[in-house]
């Protein structure tokens, strides 16, 4: 309890956990969405072209967040239509796509300032980085998703589940295809500040992935990955602080326990069962 | 066996994407209380055909009417499983109350009125015992169920079947023709794909056969007195 309250005497780790507990909330419900539908590493690639759009950014002196929200929700767009159309294997599309972004964005920075400490925080995360605009977007992106979530389960639900059936019945498909992935990129592109381009894809896998172990419909495991999410970000966060770990990292590890503790839970009372 | 409302007319329809009619000049009348097999070799258009049917994509050419009760996607469908769904987190009910979503609207919550005709739905599927179960622990043929009572939710009229029984053992697909017939003679009207012709011929009233983009459309003995029958042999 003392080091919470010690915590929380930085404005800047206050600005994390809001920035972080929200934004964790939303990689969560909108990780369930996607894993199901085998997007996985969606998060991953969109990272990397995060990565790619700051270090240009930084490169140009342009704010890092103007330029690189557009171009990821571009690259969700595009990662989208190619699964849509065929024209790819979406796996395949996301390994050329972050591969690319990432290569171009050590490119960029070589030529310009070089592997600085701003491009390391950008690979792993710092909970320095966390400005008050990036409170206010996270708050903004919450609600956004929140709202959604909240209004729109029941066609979320059937777009998840069924696409083909959901069209049948006049659900706009790719009005929510579109805005599950906006909502994706801008995500991403928050979160990794703090989480890094290289674990921010750990946010929206894993608490869907823990959750499916326990849970067997799909309002619960919605509802335990959203908790979970931020069980795991507080507990991560503090372990950053008391043993001086980046907060990714420690973040990424919780989550991994977790994961296996309800792998086992699962496991083992599947063997109850049976005897 | 034409004595109902015609609930779907296609006329002169071309039938394709892209403004590429892989059927053209297609006839094609639905009656009430109809049950028709949709046969053919895979990229004959079959899919595209139910997809004209359900509204999904417009008729190059020509016509195709819907009755007025069966117009804005309140047709039931049972689309081809799909590879996420085989193992979905989703409880039987959630995947059938999925059904009412067209008569929702903007409304985020389902009425008890809704959450009843669910049940009754399972229980017309006899599986009302599997409702709280896990979507994606069921059977094959269990999993199809609950598809076609999430469908009937949907459907008032009509129901449209892509492949059905792929991937059933026989004894699943046997019973899955049972409901269907059960369904058929309650009035419920029947478009099925399918490739399993040996088996169907004996419940299905009507054979729509698409080949090369020439259709044989009839009952089942003009069917087998006709050319078509010998492609599938």
């Amino acid at each position: 309890m003392k080091i919470i309250i010690q915590m929380m005497s930085y404005p800047f780790i206050v600005r994390a956990f809001i920035v972080g507990i929200l934004i964790s909330l939303c990689a969560a419900l909108l990780g369930v969405s996607l894993v199901l539908k085998q997007y996985s590493m969606i998060g991953d690639g969109l990272s990397h072209v995060s990565y790619g759009a700051l270090s240009i950014a930084v490169a140009c002196g342009i704010a890092p967040l103007k330029l690189s929200i557009p171009v990821v929700i571009v690259a969700a767009f595009v990662l989208l239509r190619i699964n849509e159309n065929g024209i790819m294997k979406s796996d395949a599309a996301i390994a050329a796509i972050s591969a690319s972004a990432l290569a171009i964005g050590v490119a960029v920075t070589s030529f310009t300032t070089g592997m600085t400490t701003d491009v390391c925080s950008y690979m792993f995360g710092s909970i320095l980085a966390m400005s008050k605009e990036d409170v206010i977007l996270s708050v903004i992106l919450a609600v956004v998703v929140l709202v959604l979530f909240i209004f729109c389960y029941n066609n979320i639900f059937a777009v998840t589940f069924d696409e083909s059936f959901a069209k049948a019945t006049g659900i706009k498909v790719s009005f929510y295809n579109t805005i599950i992935s906006v909502l994706t990129a801008v995500t991403i592109v928050l979160g990794m500040q703090m989480m890094g381009a290289m674990l921010i894809s750990s946010l929206i896998i894993f608490p869907a992935l823990s959750s499916m172990r326990l849970f067997k419909s799909f309002k619960s495991v919605m509802i335990s990955s959203g908790i979970l999410a931020v069980i795991c970000f507080c507990i991560g966060i503090i372990i950053s602080y008391v043993y001086s770990v980046p907060a990714g990292a420690s973040i990424v590890i919780v989550n991994l326990c977790v994961f296996v503790i309800f792998f086992t839970v699962q496991k083992t009372t599947m063997i109850l069962k049976i005897e | 066996m034409d004595n109902g409302r015609c609930l779907i007319s296609c006329v002169q329809a071309g039938i394709g994407y892209d403004n590429k009619a892989i059927l053209e000049n297609f006839n094609f009348k639905v009656f009430e209380g109809d049950y028709i097999c949709v046969v053919g070799e895979n990229g004959s258009g079959k899919s595209t055909l139910i997809k004209t049917i359900l509204g999904l994509i417009k008729p190059v050419s020509g016509q195709v009417k819907l009755h007025d009760t069966i117009k804005n996607g309140s047709v039931g469908y049972l689309p081809q499983q799909t590879q996420i769904q085989k193992h979905f987190p989703a409880s039987v009910m959630e995947v059938v109350l999925s059904g009412f979503l067209n008569s929702m609207k903007k409304r985020p919550i389902f009425k008890a009125a809704e959450k009843k005709e669910a049940l009754r739905n399972l229980n017309r599927m006899e599986i009302v015992s599997l409702r709280k179960k896990c979507y994606g622990e069921l059977s094959g043929g269990q999993q199809q169920r609950v598809l076609l009572a999430r469908a009937l939710c949907a459907a008032k009229k009509i129901l449209v079947l892509d492949e059905p029984v792929t991937g059933l053992d026989p004894a699943a697909a046997s019973a899955l023709y049972d409901i269907l017939e059960k369904l058929n003679k309650e009035g419920m009207t029947i478009i099925m794909v399918t490739h399993d012709l040996e088996n169907i011929t004996n419940r299905a009233g009507k054979i729509l056969h698409i080949s090369n983009g020439n259709y044989f459309y009839g009952s089942v003995e003009e069917y087998v007195h006709s050319d078509y029958s010998n492609i599938f042999g």
